[in-house]
């Protein structure tokens, strides 16, 4: 992590260290899924090339190696996020996974019939959907935090939920379809208060801000590695010792055992208790290289950096006359901006943009109940990232205007 | 942006965008035979079309929806073709129909968009065959 909080990017710097900018793409789709530097892809080669083979069983020289880049990992990721110990480290393929392994193996166990689980409209669909399958199952019950007119949540409404005793609060540290950042460390507080157990979707917020899981208080974060940085098929849940000891495993078979007879099995240790049959090494090493480039800039740097953009972007699409910008200003949100223009579907857009190989995402980015609370079936949404220059959002008021000029 | 003349030539060609903007036979139909609404939830592209059909000929057609210029162009176009064609003809009307009649490069991010009301047309017929096969 920086310590000092002044120390900008050097844009042009990081930019070499991504081949794929040599096409000239104009990348606004970070939130969606990250470049991955020379640094990371390297790293993954090196295993592919150099030292392939299975992790914790062979005994042989790369078999070592590969162990220990991937153990290494889980210590690398251990200090990103300050969790007190690699055994709360649990990889996983992405958000997603780590999200449904905590409703499988511990909201099966201990979400009853009648309890509450309370999530929010902003959620992606990978924190609302297993918890609907878990309250379909068990017979819970879920509401949903509504958002005020800026895209914000409402904490009126949050708390009047709290008073309720939910067993389970879940929500995103930063929405990813507008970009508002919640403020989850009170948020976490107002929940431990009122009993819960939390999970923060950290998908969109662990890529550009840093994380303090012991700060931040939750008892399960989950993130994925292809959004900052690190390639697709390797994420990671941080989750508390004590529950993490406390659960059943989630995917069962080689790697998480200690014994298995004939009459029953003992598990492994944490963290190898979660990590079923063989893993995605490859990902996981690159996963580690991913975790090493974010720390060499500093996460303040980077924050600062997507502030910076972000807030000369919305300037910028505010200027647009027909142009509709949801979510709250830039201060509040990260490097993430949805719009709509009048007349123009976001696909449409989306297609003319790409005749100017700008990568604009359109859609209803796995939140449609956000979309149903805004009233519309799709946005047009452009995210940043530590390569993102502003150049490149003049880029993408070109493409605007140009849709306007066939579209008029 | 410069290559903004490729976006005119080819994608949204000037009668796309005119079937965009001053839709054919848009509209509801009172007491049709057939009605029938598909959507795409990936995008929110609603279509829906109504059919007068007498003797098995599409006397009359109207659709409506929402979405973008490739769904409701193609919708658009579709009617034209349909209106006095026989039932029948209209069942073999099939997606490369469809796509040539739109004529540009459909990426396939977008053919469901190009597609969806053929998709209408498609599970509307062939249900009012099946009622008049009941009958």
């Amino acid at each position: 992590m920086s310590t000092n909080g002044a120390r900008r990017l050097d844009v042009a710097a990081i930019r070499n260290d991504f081949p794929i900018f040599e096409t000239g793409i104009v990348y606004l789709d970070s939130a969606n899924t990250s470049q991955r530097p020379r640094q990371v892809t390297g790293a993954m080669l090196d295993y592919f090339e150099h030292f392939n083979s299975n992790i914790h069983r062979a005994a042989y020289h790369i078999a070592e190696v590969a162990t220990e880049r991937y153990e290494g990992t889980r210590e690398k990721v251990r200090a990103f996020i300050n969790a007190a110990s690699t055994k709360e480290v649990i990889y996983t393929r992405g958000t997603t996974e780590a999200i449904n392994l905590v409703a499988y193996a511990w909201g099966r166990k201990n979400v009853r019939a009648g309890e509450l689980i309370v999530l929010t409209i902003l959620d992606h669909h990978s924190n609302i959907v297993p918890w609907q399958i878990l309250a379909a199952a068990n017979g819970a019950r879920i509401e949903y935090v509504d958002i005020d007119e800026k895209g914000e949540l409402r904490q009126d409404q949050f708390h009047e939920l709290l008073k309720r005793s939910p067993r389970l609060v879940a929500f995103s540290q930063v929405s990813n379809a507008l970009g508002t950042i919640n403020p989850a460390r009170e948020m976490v507080a107002a929940a431990k208060a009122a009993g819960a157990t939390v999970l923060v979707d950290g998908a969109q917020g662990a890529p550009h801000q840093g994380v303090d899981v012991r700060a931040l208080g939750c008892d399960f974060y989950a993130f994925s590695g292809h959004k900052m940085l690190g390639p697709t098929g390797a994420g990671v849940l941080y989750g508390r010792r004590e529950l993490l000891e406390a659960m059943d495993p989630f995917q069962s078979g080689g790697d998480m055992i200690k014994t298995v007879r004939i009459e029953g099995t003992t598990y492994h240790d944490l963290p190898w208790k979660f990590e079923a049959g063989t893993q995605a090494i490859g990902e996981v090493i690159g996963l580690g290289a991913a975790v090493d480039y974010l720390s060499g800039l500093g996460m303040e740097a980077v924050r600062a950096h997507e502030r910076e953009i972000t807030e000369y972007a919305y300037e910028a699409l505010s200027d647009i006359e027909g142009l509709t910008l949801y979510g709250p200003p830039p201060s509040r949100r990260a490097g993430v901006i949805s719009f709509s223009l009048e007349g123009i579907h976001p696909h449409d857009l989306a297609t003319i943009a790409d005749r100017d190989q700008v990568c604009l995402r359109a859609g209803h980015h796995c939140a449609m109940p956000l979309m149903t609370r805004l009233g519309v079936a799709a946005t047009a949404r452009a995210s940043f990232y530590v390569y993102t220059q502003k150049d490149e959002v003049d880029r993408l008021v070109g493409s605007i205007k140009e849709a306007q000029r066939i579209f008029k | 942006m410069s290559s903004g003349t490729a976006a005119d030539d080819q994608f949204y060609r000037e009668y796309i965008l005119d079937h965009y903007k001053n839709p054919r036979n848009y509209g509801r139909l009172e007491h049709p035979d057939i009605s029938h609404e598909e959507d795409n939830p990936l995008c929110g592209d609603v279509v829906g079309m109504d059919f007068r059909v007498n003797d098995g000929v599409i006397e009359d057609v109207r659709f409506h929806g929402r979405g973008c210029a490739i769904s409701q162009a193609s919708a658009s176009l579709l009617t034209e073709r349909l209106k006095g064609l026989a039932l029948d003809e209209a069942k073999k009307i099939d997606k490369n129909d469809v796509l040539g009649e739109l004529g540009i490069q459909i990426s396939p991010a977008r053919i469901k968009c190009a597609l969806l009301s053929l998709k209408v047309l498609k599970v509307g017929a062939y249900g009012l065959a099946d009622d008049e096969d009941e009958e």
